[in-house]
């Protein structure tokens, strides 16, 4: 028993690192992405994704389901349009992998 | 990336392995891929070679960490350039005036150390942005407002010692701050105010203490490096109510300045608005732009009341319980309506504290004392960034007339940059003066971008021959708006140097701030 226990966390503990990475990165999606990308029409970020977008994406982040981790890491570290870039003292890699954790997840 | 100026390899290797020891290998960036992370994203020079680019960044914890890279930095004559949140957009970013820097990043400074609901006030680090200083009131649920700029990303003590500007009574925001602590380039650490007693106990509630009061000479310029500063904060007031006044005629402007002024000097109305010009300002209307170009006043004038909008609008915005509002609204509306044909209007109204809810239904909540971004949507979605030319000029409605005359002369003589926007509102961000805030764009297209530098230049020029000056500009131009600067030879700016030169003898802090070279790089034409 106690070895099945055992063999069951070792085999559940990927998807529980898994579940962490995107509650993390939830929190900082809050923190640093939301303010742009929340939905509604005054947001920057979720205007400029309408804008290009028009209606074939959603234009909200969130409800992305196209996003790929790469995608996520490239576009905060290099900026897009007015978006600028972001340096490792506001989002380390660390936040920056579940955010793009998050933004990936199955929906 | 280059090199710091005139060091080597070898030498910047070891410097880089002692800003490792003083702070952690996790906290020095040297790589090509770290290091661009602090490149202007609205650089005026994409693609060009004169895109000033740092060498490297350090990222300090604490003073003591300040103090041992200022250490480093004197031993080996690297130039530093400090940087808070590093999102001064518009105006350079986190990226220094001179290639070869290494930014000081203070972002992980970011402690909150105090706030007061009593006395409402706070003290804070460089890395505490408009968000979290926000975010942390709400947590703890205290009844104080803090006043944000536009960008609510900022960090308050940047923002202050750049002289940003908000909306509430407290916009002026380096004149809400009270008390700095400043590790000078030796790294000798100094209070300013009442912070200079030891175990004082109102250093963010007298600003003065005793003797010179120095504060001033630290923003926007390259003396020390701020490691913490104290700011006043608004109580929460009862209410918020804003009215829009219109006038008909393009001459009213004179009138209604006039009252505006007296009414902003006497604080009955204390906050910031602007003067809009409806010929210029609002959605595309090509009947209108032909008017203006090609019309009569006489013809703009009707056709504006034919569209039920006045030639001048100004928005009012009060601040404090709903009584005196109210009274201060009536007051108002007496004044202005000594102005033949003006119109009144309520706009906004709001009672504190707002639920989640009536929060969400705001647009832009800046003026309400809550961070945002929404500003950013100001370019439009292909924007790739921007740049302010931001003159002060008098709170007359001549001025007003005279600067619309003057800057539109100039983009037409210049061929009018894409995206620029002549018809941008007159604001009243500070006391006793406007400030224009025109909106230059920044594209990845190097011709446009040489095109709109040297509208900028000319504008400052142009500004300057009328007794205009900025309040702020881009590290791009930052020489040319203190060369502007020049009554009595240049006296200011020499005065600046000696300062200079005395507390930063190696020329160490951030070379070329606002136009201040230490004297080994010293160069005037």
């Amino acid at each position: 028993m106690k070895w099945a226990l055992l063999l069951l966390a070792f085999l559940a503990a990927p998807a529980f690192a898994q579940d962490d990475a995107v509650r993390r990165g939830q929190q900082v999606y809050q923190k640093w992405c939301s303010p742009c990308h929340a939905p509604g029409a005054s947001m920057p970020g979720t205007a400029a994704l309408q804008f290009h977008y028009n209606g074939s994406k959603p234009a909200v982040l969130e409800e992305r389901t196209d996003l790929t981790p790469a995608m996520v890491k490239g576009l905060v570290r290099n900026g897009v349009y007015v978006m600028p870039r972001f340096r490792k003292t506001e989002i380390s890699d660390t936040e920056l992998d579940a955010v793009a954790a998050y933004l990936t997840r199955k929906k | 990336m280059p090199l710091p100026p005139g060091l080597n390899k070898t030498d910047f290797a070891d410097a880089l392995r002692q800003f490792e020891q003083a702070l952690g290998k996790e906290w020095v960036f040297s790589s090509d891929e770290d290091v661009n992370l602090y490149r202007d994203s609205y650089s005026p020079f994409w693609h060009e070679t004169e895109e000033p680019i740092p060498s490297a960044a350090v990222a300090p914890d604490g003073v003591d960490q300040v103090q041992r890279v200022l250490k480093i930095a004197n031993a080996f004559r690297i130039p530093v350039w400090t940087i808070s949140t590093g999102k001064n957009l518009g105006y350079g970013g986190s990226a220094p005036q001179l290639s070869g820097s290494v930014v000081l990043d203070l972002k992980r400074m970011n402690r909150i150390l105090e706030v007061s609901d009593k006395n409402h006030y706070a003290l804070v680090e460089p890395g505490v942005s408009y968000f979290d200083l926000y975010r942390y009131i709400q947590e703890k649920g205290l009844r104080v407002w803090i006043d944000c700029p536009d960008p609510g990303w900022g960090s308050l003590i940047g923002n202050a010692l750049e002289r940003g500007g908000g909306y509430t009574p407290l916009r002026d925001h380096f004149d809400a701050h009270c008390g700095m602590e400043i590790v000078l380039a030796n790294g000798d650490v100094v209070r300013t105010g009442m912070g200079a007693l030891p175990n004082s106990k109102t250093w963010q509630q007298y600003k003065y203490g005793f003797g010179p009061h120095v504060d001033g000479i630290f923003s926007q310029s390259n003396f020390g490096v701020i490691t913490k500063m104290g700011f006043w904060l608004l109580p929460e007031p009862e209410a918020y109510f804003s009215a829009n006044v219109t006038v008909p005629r393009r001459d009213d402007v004179h009138q209604l300045v006039e009252i505006f002024a007296h009414l902003a000097n006497s604080k009955i109305v204390d906050g910031t608005t602007g003067v809009i010009d409806n010929t210029a300002f609002g959605p595309p209307d090509p009947q209108r732009a032909a008017l203006r170009v090609g019309g009569s006043t006489r013809a703009l004038e009707d056709y504006l009341k034919e569209k039920d909008l006045g030639y001048w609008s100004l928005d009012l915005p009060f601040y404090g319980p709903a009584k005196v509002i109210q009274a201060q609204w009536e007051y108002a509306k007496e004044k202005f309506s000594t102005i033949l044909g003006v119109r009144f209007r309520d706009v906004d109204s709001h009672r504190f504290p707002l639920s989640a809810a009536d929060l969400a239904k705001i647009p832009n909540p800046v003026p309400l004392g809550v961070p945002s971004l929404t500003t950013f949507a100001i370019g439009g979605p292909r924007s790739q960034g921007h740049m302010w030319f931001s003159p002060i000029i008098p709170m007359t409605g001549q001025a007003v007339l005279e600067a619309q005359e003057v800057f539109e002369k100039a983009y037409r003589e210049l061929g009018s940059p894409e995206g620029a926007l002549p018809g941008f509102p007159v604001w009243s961000f500070f006391a006793r003066a406007f400030v224009i805030i025109y909106f230059i764009p920044i594209e990845h297209d190097v011709e446009k971008n040489r095109k709109n530098r040297a509208v900028f230049r000319s504008l400052v020029k142009t500004a300057a021959e009328r007794g205009w000056g900025e309040y702020r500009t881009h590290t791009a131009f930052m020489g040319d708006v203190m060369a502007a600067y020049s009554y009595n030879n240049h006296a200011l700016l020499r005065l600046h140097e000696s300062i200079k030169d005395t507390l930063d003898p190696n020329g160490i802090l951030a070379p070329g701030k606002n136009g201040i070279w230490p004297r080994n790089m010293r160069r005037r034409a």
